[in-house]
């Protein structure tokens, strides 16, 4: 069919191949060095004069905030799920609804600081994603697919219909984080001012916590929990006889990416001021999808990519914007026949799709398949 | 800046639970109350869901893949239907009658059938067939299933839906059919007024699943389906062309959900690019209900779906509905994962 998938190699795979050989290779000061860089440059983006050539039509700060930030954060707890621990969950912006309105709700009824809720409101979303995955994560994995979806909606319906928390007009006046006057100022940007029309304050928190998230998922994946999600994702059925208590490591992947869904929310509701059900589509959660499965579901430079580009790419060509949806379904289809490993693809990830099986087993009534050993022809 | 909420007493949470537990009395009257038209709705609409539900659970059966897409299958299928009748039927013409509905009803069904049917095959070609032939993931057929149904649901949008019906930029908004079937009482039941148009969604829909069934369980084509469905690699060795029979299981499933689009736009008269994505979740809630690969399990799990998503929406109120219908599904996989009419794939292959 295609040469690339029967190798599972081609040029760009090997350029990419012997660019990560070096960097595993690279003494730990360099490593480091270039983290602090890459920190320093993306908290240096908005103040770059990059404005006119990334974005014509939007304040460029803002577009770094919303889309590209929170998109990045999304995919990153996402891919946890989907990359880390191979669950499907097509409800991903439930969390994301659920750490927003407790932001709203908590800060416009009882005023609280906003650093007091950030917690709550990630340990609910966290809470909500056991409640969730709890009597689901036992099924077969594409049953959770549509469970997951089925959630999606019911949140959203149902903040849809409660009046108590504003029905379909949403929430109005959420609380900014706090200001703190006469604070330090960063590339002529005071960082603490929260202000109504300052982005890049919001966004310097969303780098931070972005840094923050890539830490942990870096440490999950390296340890015993992320061999544990790997041999689940490999097969489910061997790792539960290996001994891996697979339900267990289920539920703390979808707690995990529950949490990181659920702090976005709350860092992004606390920019927009007002937040409405409408905020919280299904095709945001496919959004979400595609850039992870894009990028390379597994590897965190490639996730991080995959959500670049399918947020920057709509707002940079507007008069292609209409048109997004169309081209990330056909993008899905395609990457999965050409290239289901992703752009930057994690090289774990892309022999074990190479084997066939990734997590749920391969597709029924497929005779050639990984398992019948040699391929038997039917019918050319 | 902090302020204190008001102190919790006991006595106010009695106080505001009394006008929760009146309403509950209300509510469950109002159910009473619509009892009998709300059962006629519930088991027009489940007919409906079974059908789509069939082309969920025969490719589960065959695949094991949920076709995510199928719910764009049903939707071309209803602007199929639509397509015949707005180019028949002029908006103010009034009603059809005699020999002439019956041949526009029978136009409006092969169109639909031949649309949904036509757009399964091509999707299973496109899709589906290449993931098939190099033995990917489930996850990955899922992904390109997703992808399909989105790039699917775009595409009526922009291109499709204002070429049709000359919509030029307005393709995300409804349409809808002129009324060319006046509804007409039949009978009642206990005060539930039954029109012609329910009692023919309801003999078109029955028509349809008996026929899908001696499909499957009287010809060799049938077999061929539940050999497959039982054993790819076994029925192969037996003679059985894989690839032909995935490619019926997808023409047959996208006909049953072409008409169901058909029956649909009779009961509703309208339609939407996106009009699928909440049936398509019901009607794959109703084949897990009935028990996923089970073809009667399907179909009754589609009128049960009905019938409890109907009742419980006269009860929790109309907003609810589809709340209701999501609910059920995650109870029905948490205690029954299996479905009411047991699951014919795990049978097969426990």
């Amino acid at each position: 069919m295609n040469d690339s998938i029967k190798n599972g190699k081609n040029s760009v795979s090997s350029f990419f191949d012997g660019v990560r050989d070096r960097w595993a290779n690279a003494p730990t000061w360099q490593r480091y060095t270039v983290y602090v860089l890459l920190f320093v440059f993306a908290l240096s983006l908005p103040t770059l004069p990059l404005g006119p050539i990334m974005s014509p039509h939007v304040d460029w700060p803002s577009l770094l905030f919303f889309p590209i930030g929170v998109y990045v954060l999304l995919a990153l707890g996402l891919n946890i799920v989907v990359g880390q621990a191979g669950l499907l969950d097509l409800g991903f912006v439930a969390f994301y609804a659920i750490g927003a309105y407790h932001l709203a709700y908590l800060g416009t009824t009882f005023d609280w600081n906003f650093w007091v809720i950030v917690p709550i409101a990630i340990l609910m979303a966290a809470v909500s994603g056991v409640v969730l995955g709890a009597p689901t994560l036992r099924l077969r994995g594409d049953y959770l697919a549509i469970v997951t979806l089925g959630f999606g909606e019911i949140v959203r319906i149902t903040a849809m219909n409660t009046e108590a928390i504003g029905g379909t007009n949403g929430i109005p006046g959420i609380p900014h984080p706090p200001n703190i006057e006469e604070g330090p100022v960063l590339f002529g940007v005071e960082i603490f001012k929260y202000g109504l029309l300052d982005s890049a304050p919001y966004y310097y928190l969303l780098v931070v916590l972005c840094a923050l998230v890539i830490i942990l998922a870096r440490r999950w994946e390296r340890s015993r929990v992320g061999r544990a999600w790997s041999a689940i994702r490999e097969d489910e059925d061997a790792a539960e006889v290996m001994g891996v208590p697979t339900f267990k490591f289920k539920l703390l992947a979808f707690a995990i990416g529950a949490a990181i869904g659920g702090a976005t929310g709350v860092f992004w509701a606390g920019k927009v001021v007002s937040i409405v059900p409408q905020d919280f589509p299904f095709i945001l959660s496919a959004t979400i999808l595609a850039a992870v499965v894009l990028g390379g579901s597994g590897n965190i430079p490639g996730v991080m990519l995959g959500a670049f580009l399918v947020a920057w790419l709509p707002e940079r060509f507007r008069g292609l914007a209409e048109w997004r949806f169309m081209a990330f379904g056909a993008v899905l289809v395609l990457m999965m026949i050409f290239r289901p490993e992703g752009i930057l693809p994690s090289r774990q990830r892309k022999a074990e799709l190479k084997e066939g099986t990734g997590g749920m087993g391969s597709m029924g009534a497929e005779v050639g398949g990984p398992d019948s050993g040699e391929p038997v022809e039917v019918a050319k | 800046m902090l302020r204190r909420p008001a102190p919790f007493r006991l006595a106010d949470l009695f106080a505001s639970l009394l006008p929760k537990a009146i309403t509950v009395t209300e509510q469950f009257n109002n159910l009473i109350a619509q009892f009998w038209p709300t059962t006629v709705d519930g088991v027009v609409k489940g007919a409906i869901y079974a059908l789509i539900a069939l082309g969920y659970t025969m490719v589960y059966g065959v695949l094991r893949l949920i076709n995510f897409a199928h719910s764009e299958i049903f939707m071309t299928g209803s602007i199929g239907a639509l397509v015949v009748v707005t180019t028949l039927v002029a908006p103010t013409a009034g009603p059809v009658t005699g020999l002439g509905l019956v041949g526009l009803l029978l136009l409006m069904a092969v169109v639909s059938m031949a649309a949904s049917g036509g757009m399964a095959v091509l999707l299973e070609q496109i899709a589906y067939r290449p993931l098939r032939k190099h033995g990917s993931s489930r996850l990955a057929a899922l992904i390109s299933a997703i992808g399909a149904s989105l790039f699917l649901m775009e595409f009526f949008a922009l291109v499709v839906i204002p070429w049709l019906f000359d919509r030029g930029g307005q393709g995300r908004n409804q349409i809808a059919m002129a009324r060319f079937l006046e509804r007409e009482e039949v009978f009642t039941i206990f005060g539930a007024s039954v029109s012609n148009n329910d009692l023919l969604i309801l003999a078109a829909a029955l028509l349809m699943m008996f026929l899908l069934d001696q499909l499957v369980n009287r010809t060799k084509i049938g077999r061929g389906i539940r050999a497959t469905a039982m054993d790819p690699q076994t029925a192969v060795l037996m003679g059985v062309n894989i690839d032909r029979i995935v490619r019926i299981t997808f023409l047959v499933g996208g006909a049953m959900a072409g008409i169901a689009g058909m029956l649909f736009l009779l009961k509703y008269e309208n339609t939407r690019y996106n009009i699928g994505f909440i049936l398509g979740i019901k009607a794959f809630t109703a084949a897990v209900l009935g028990g996923i690969g089970n073809i009667r399990g399907a179909l009754v799990g589609g009128f049960v779906l009905g019938l409890v998503e109907n009742y419980g929406g006269a009860f929790f109120g109309g907003q609810w509905l589809n709340v209701v219908a999501f609910v059920v599904l995650v109870l029905v996989l948490m205690f029954r994962p299996t479905g009411i009419l047991g699951e014919s794939i795990q049978q097969a292959r426990a």
